[in-house]
């Protein structure tokens, strides 16, 4: 058991941590810029630290600020949570190098997920399916990118060799947008990543995005939790997520199944992480990337699986054998993610302020994971998600039926959500007969879009 | 507020099993949060500065690790640029850089504030006087934290 756990995030996923290790009995530590004070997490933790001012390079962004906290107060045990350092694998080390426990997979596995050409080229030797598309060492100049495209056939993605969650990454259909779009694509991928390396993947229309939720021990067992349907997507970033995939059969399930596993095993993963595949209308399923960390969008997982992930994060860096037998996971009903971002529905800006009359849906198969309260001043700082209203139903009609009874029901006052956009998707004729694809929400992009034609993404930490 | 008026406040809490209390009146505004731990009250600035303002020194972390400061004209925090473990010294043989009562310099080292096995010396900003030095040898502190009263000639 774990003698005290340093919580390194924030938000919503640092009060899901808190939970978790309360009910195992293990003390936390919060850890806060200047500008989340009075924040939930610091509030529920047993104890908090001040780590640094509000900008996230200075605070929960910075391995030096936050080992030096774990060890300063005594934690023998970090949990990134996701965002942030979670991804990061000179925090990983630093971790370990300080003794400190690291709840994640070892470092050198979220290195080698993180160099994305890299991933592909191993999965491609191990038999799992990839995209056609340069799994070589990735392109940074035109000349090449050009060469790729055409070997490829338009359309084609451009793609952030060091990173994801859609900066760095562009749609080129034809000559004349590769050359407009491959410099900007490159830049996004540099002022977020560092990096100026990029690769191109063919650009499969009407794919679905489906991924894999694995959970493997440090002595090889490896199992999957199935799979989650991720298709609503708005520029690259999740919105709603749901479980079982609506168009996939069991046959097909085990099939992907298998391979997410597999992708995994190849590796010697460990932890919690998720395979991400693309889907296509004839059931062709391909590799996209795998992430090493638990996901924002888990709580679907556990409410068709009845599996606590987290607890099982936990569990499992503790060092404990996987007691759960691929056998024994069954998806049980629907389940439906809605995540709230506090933005302004129709322009998609962030719309921070102070919380007032905050009221959370509830009832059965209802849960929230927020950090909000009445009165609390959603910072400018970081990420706009601020909550996520998970449901489970016997079924997918009744799970959106009680999706949007739950958003009715919610009220967030004094802060602009994205809740109407959501009603909108559960309304739409072609969300509830299963029939989306990762372009579905351009449908909902009002007419003159003003951030549409810009570039630049939010500038926080991004989470997908 | 006086102490005693926070004391009563305080009994009022365990008296009547409330975990939370935020009071206001003319003289300020103070929220009191009760957790297994004993954590002492945050003070918050009412609308007029009052002359002497009274700072908690964040200690939440360990019990009993906060003190209220009273600040003179004066006089001003020396707040740690980072969160680590402070010490009063460079090395645990060699002599503390500054005691109680020493006159510094602008740019001199204070303290050494340690954060994974880096030494960061902090340095004064002003010109002035020790008062009182907050944190022990060896104590954690966060990022923001008051370690010493530096006052100037007035």
């Amino acid at each position: 058991m774990f003698k005290k756990l340093l919580v390194a995030n924030r938000g919503t996923i640092a009060v899901r941590i808190i939970r978790a290790c309360r009910e195992l009995g293990i003390p936390t530590v919060a850890v806060y810029s200047t500008a989340d004070k009075s924040a939930m997490h610091v509030r529920m933790a047993d104890e908090s630290v001040c780590i640094g001012p509000p900008a996230a390079q200075d605070s929960y962004l910075n391995i030096q600020s936050v080992v030096s906290a774990a060890i300063a107060y005594g934690a023998d045990a970090v949990h990134p949570g996701y965002g942030f350092l979670s991804e990061n694998g000179d925090f990983a080390e630093a971790c370990q190098r300080s003794g400190l426990h690291f709840v994640g997979p070892r470092a050198r596995h979220i290195r080698l997920m993180g160099d994305k050409p890299r991933a592909l080229r191993i999965m491609k030797k191990a038999g799992v399916p990839v995209l056609p598309g340069s799994e070589g060492t990735g392109v940074t100049e035109l000349r090449e990118a050009q060469a790729q495209a055409k070997a490829l056939g338009f359309p084609v993605l451009i793609k952030a060799a060091a990173g994801g969650g859609g900066k760095g990454m562009r749609v080129v259909r034809n000559a004349e947008q590769l050359t407009r779009l491959f410099p900007q694509a490159r830049s996004e991928s540099e002022a977020a990543f560092g990096s100026r390396k990029m690769y191109l993947e063919k650009y499969l229309e009407r794919a679905r995005h489906v991924e894999f939720q694995i959970l493997a021990d440090t002595r090889r067992n490896v199992i999957h939790l199935g799979e989650r349907d991720c298709s609503i997507q708005r520029r690259h970033q999740k919105v709603l997520e749901e479980s079982p995939c609506p168009v996939l059969n069991s046959r097909l399930r085990e099939r992907m199944g298998k391979a997410a596993v597999r992708a995994a095993e190849v590796v010697g993963y460990s932890n919690v992480g998720t395979v991400e595949f693309l889907l296509t209308p004839d059931g062709d399923f391909y590799f996209i990337e795998m992430n090493t960390r638990i996901q924002v969008e888990h709580g679907v997982t556990e409410m068709v699986t009845g599996i606590d992930l987290v607890k099982e994060s936990l569990l499992l860096a503790m060092g404990e054998t996987l007691r759960i037998k691929q056998r024994q996971v069954t998806l049980k009903g629907s389940a439906i993610e809605c995540r709230i971002y506090a933005e302004d529905p129709d322009l998609h800006l962030p719309s921070p302020g102070v919380v007032s009359n905050h009221h959370s849906p509830g009832g059965l198969g209802v849960r929230v994971e927020t950090a909000l309260y009445d009165g609390y001043r959603v910072p400018v700082h970081y990420d706009p998600l601020v909550a996520k209203l998970i449901v489970h139903a016997d079924n997918r009609e009744l799970a959106i039926a009680r999706s949007k009874a739950a958003l009715r029901e919610y009220i967030i006052d004094g802060i602009k959500t994205n809740i109407p956009l959501h009603l909108k998707i559960l309304d739409d004729p072609d969300f509830r007969a299963g029939q989306v694809a990762t372009d579905f929400l351009t449908r909902y992009e009002p007419q003159h879009d003003p951030a549409a034609s810009r570039p630049a993404r939010r500038q926080h930490a991004s989470v997908s | 507020m006086e102490l005693r008026d926070i004391k009563a406040l305080i009994a009022l809490m365990r008296e009547n099993g409330l975990t939370e209390l935020e009071v206001e009146d003319k003289k300020g505004k103070i929220r009191l949060v009760r957790t297994a731990d004993f954590v002492p009250p945050e003070p918050v600035r009412s609308a007029q500065p009052p002359p002497r303002p009274v700072v908690a020194v964040a200690g939440a972390p360990h019990p009993g690790g906060a003190t209220a400061v009273e600040l003179a004209e004066n006089q001003s925090l020396l707040r740690s640029p980072m969160v680590g473990t402070f010490y009063r010294a460079s090395a645990p043989d060699a002599a503390p850089f500054v005691q109680e009562g020493d006159t510094v310099q602008k740019g001199q080292p204070l303290c050494i504030v340690e954060a994974m096995k880096m030494m960061n010396e902090i340095e004064s900003e002003i010109a002035g006087r020790v008062v009182k030095i907050l944190v022990e040898n060896g104590q954690p502190v966060e990022y923001d934290q008051p370690l010493m009263v530096i006052e100037t000639a007035v």
